[in-house]
């Protein structure tokens, strides 16, 4: 029971670092129906800014804070992506309006390629390491409950509790401002938005920058897991199955799918893994997702599609 | 002037439903199937048969199987690179299990296990679409990965997925030298070219044609939303997965499952989106651009920073190869959605009325 537990809590932190990198998906296809592919690729390039601000600031600025340098890479790394998400809305989404879903997808995988090459070129493409100062070692918990105690990851926790932050803050931001109302006018009807006088080419960069900030967070929190490195891609491809699962126009969906592909993978790794090889959490997140939109086509939150002849 | 159907009277319903209904089209094809089967066997170096013409020839038979699912059935595919795998190793197997196969059959007997594999992929086609549907072929594309990877039979046995075969021939004519590969590739991109051309005229490609403008709509006028998605996704497996085969066997020769990893699927949805979708001249020309590209880039861009006294590390050329590419992508993506086909065609309708267009 304890073991099953320790899996099941492994799990649910695991999924709410999945649902902050299906956040930027969700986002993104809500205000300008772009099935952003290059999600994965802003990851990286957010946190090799991070990771490379906070190594070359203390040199530049002559502070030795690890804490204010963190900050003001932070800020910089922010910039930085606002910067990108005003160039892609610029050059490439203000020209291809009214495209194909298909042409879109294509054109942020082009967006992916380009961010790929472009942070390597940059930042340089060996492994770095980012130091938020997140504490490493795990802790033992309920140690009266269960015989043996319960083993978290203190890193984990704090980085699920980040990524909850995250999602209230961005609910707020969503519900309360009016930026955030016009996003969701947008969201919900293009040009009944427009024609309202919304400006539909400052709320695609407000969104990008959003997702571009979820990205760095996202970044922040996997990077100093496993390393700033060009495998950090693969963070997005693994959010897939969580965003259709959930829904792709659903915050909510998002983070419920996380929590449910998280748990899901860790079970399946743990339980089922040894009989057929290991290494099946990948595809079997996809299965997961698979089966559930067999009884749902469109996700478990998103909106419901309605055909017209 | 010289391109125009004027005086060209179709005396036969068979004269009057011909590919080329232009005799000059008939005239430009037969020219280039001379060109190719003729001259380019003896034009061409050893460099060029394998790095470029090769690759060209068996992707050029890989987009042809994805623009059938994506350009006229409509149903977006990320799994593609999962279908050239399972052809490639189902050929593998056959070819190594059963003895004296010939390489044809184990190539299409590869082709048809890659088809049946299709249809069970296609089966989520039937209740998601769109973007969904593209994310839940990514399914296929990983389990197919982790299975070359970790399930020992599929691959006899060989560490790490790793096989390789040796002593090709096709009805006693061996495959050893570049050309008779060259050639041995040719034949079939032209015979399942014909075919794919054939299908998309014919009932069946209609019925594709109808689900992807609208999948209500062409159920209500009586076409069995089951049968034509599934069948779209059947022909286009049994394309990639020749194709794979090809690409294990007569190209690469060794190979591992990374060879038709998520980027091979990339790559052929690039290819069918740039060519342009719905067409089957623009298989040939994404493939073309897509292959060439980055071997041109690969090629100039030390001399470019050569030329202006900046020398490009080896790391630094790779990363600004990518660049180039993305960015050449989006480019292409925003001066010409429709793809190259588009451009093929808006530029014989200025053919026809040169030299007075008014």
């Amino acid at each position: 029971m304890g073991f099953f537990l320790e899996v099941l809590i492994g799990g649910l932190m695991t999924g709410m670092l999945y649902s902050l990198v299906a956040l930027g998906f969700v986002l993104i296809f809500k205000a300008s129906g772009v099935f952003n592919f290059a999600q994965g690729a802003m990851v990286l390039f957010a946190a090799l800014a991070m990771a490379r601000f906070s190594e070359w600031i203390p040199g530049w600025l002559g502070i030795a804070n690890p804490v204010v340098a963190n900050i003001l890479a932070f800020i910089i790394a922010a910039f930085i992506m606002f910067l990108v998400a005003w160039l892609i809305e610029r050059l490439v989404l203000r020209h291809l309006v009214n495209q194909e879903g298909a042409t879109l997808l294509m054109a942020t995988l082009g967006i992916a390629y380009f961010i790929d090459g472009l942070g390597q070129t940059v930042f340089g493409s060996d492994i770095y390491k980012i130091d938020v100062g997140m504490p490493k070692e795990p802790v033992m918990v309920l140690q009266d409950v269960f015989a043996g105690g319960l083993l978290i990851n203190k890193e984990d926790f704090i980085a699920a509790l980040v990524a909850a932050l995250l999602v209230a803050a961005l609910a707020l931001f969503f519900q309360k401002t009016s930026t955030g109302r016009a996003l969701r006018a947008v969201a919900d009807d293009h040009q009944a938005a427009q024609s309202i006088g919304i400006p539909l080419n400052r709320i695609w960069v407000i969104v990008w920058t959003v997702a571009g900030i979820v990205a760095l967070v996202a970044g922040i929190i996997w990077g100093s897991k496993m390393g700033v490195q060009f495998s950090l891609v693969t963070v997005a491809l693994r959010a897939l199955p969580v965003v259709i699962l959930g829904g792709l126009t659903s915050v909510p969906g998002a983070i419920i799918g996380g929590l449910i592909i998280g748990v899901g993978e860790k079970m399946s790794e743990v339980y089922l893994g040894p009989l057929v090889g290991g290494g099946i959490e990948i595809w079997f997140a996809y299965m997961l997702a698979l089966v559930f939109l067999l009884f749902r086509p469109q996700g478990l939150f998103g909106e419901k599609i309605i055909d017209r002849v | 002037m010289i391109y125009r159907e004027n005086g060209q009277f179709k005396t036969s319903y068979a004269a009057d439903q011909q590919i080329f209904p232009i005799l000059q089209d008939r005239w430009a094809i037969l020219g280039i199937l001379v060109f190719a089967f003729v001259a380019v066997p003896l034009l061409a170096d050893e460099y060029l048969f394998r790095a470029i013409l090769i690759p060209f020839l068996i992707l050029s038979l890989a987009a042809l199987g994805v623009n059938l699912l994506v350009g006229y059935c409509g149903q977006i595919t990320l799994g593609a690179g999962a279908f050239m795998a399972v052809g490639a190793y189902a050929a593998y197997n056959f070819f190594v299990r059963v003895d004296d196969m010939p390489l044809l059959a184990a190539l299409l007997l590869g082709g048809a296990t890659s088809a049946a594999v299709g249809v069970v992929f296609g089966v989520p086609s039937l209740r998601v679409r769109g973007l969904y549907l593209a994310v839940a072929t990514l399914a296929a594309q990983f389990f197919w990965d982790w299975a070359f990877l970790r399930i020992k039979w599929f691959t006899n046995d060989s560490s790490s997925g790793s096989v390789s075969v040796s002593n090709l021939s096709a009805f006693g004519w061996d495959l050893e030298s570049p050309t008779d590969v060259y050639l041995f590739c040719l034949l079939i991109l032209v015979v399942f070219a014909l075919l794919a051309k054939n299908m998309t005229r014919g009932a069946i490609g209609r019925q594709w044609m109808a689900i992807r403008d609208m999948d209500v709509a062409a159920e209500v006028i009586g076409i069995r939303p089951m049968y034509a998605k599934l069948s779209a996704f059947a022909v286009s497996s049994f394309f990639l997965g020749v194709a794979g085969g090809l690409w294990g066997f007569v190209h690469l020769g060794a190979w591992e499952p990374a060879a038709f990893s998520l980027d091979r699927s990339f790559q052929l949805l690039f290819m069918v989106i740039i060519g342009g979708l719905g067409s089957i001249m623009g298989s040939f020309f994404g493939a073309a651009f897509i292959v060439i590209l980055p071997i041109f880039l690969n090629q100039m861009l030390p001399w470019l920073g050569d030329l202006v006294g900046v020398s490009i590390s080896t790391a630094g050329v790779s990363h600004a190869e990518i660049m180039i590419f993305g960015a050449l992508i989006v480019f292409f993506l925003i001066v010409e959605p429709h793809g190259i086909a588009r451009l093929w065609s808006t530029a014989k309708e200025k053919l026809r009325l040169w030299p007075f267009p008014h």
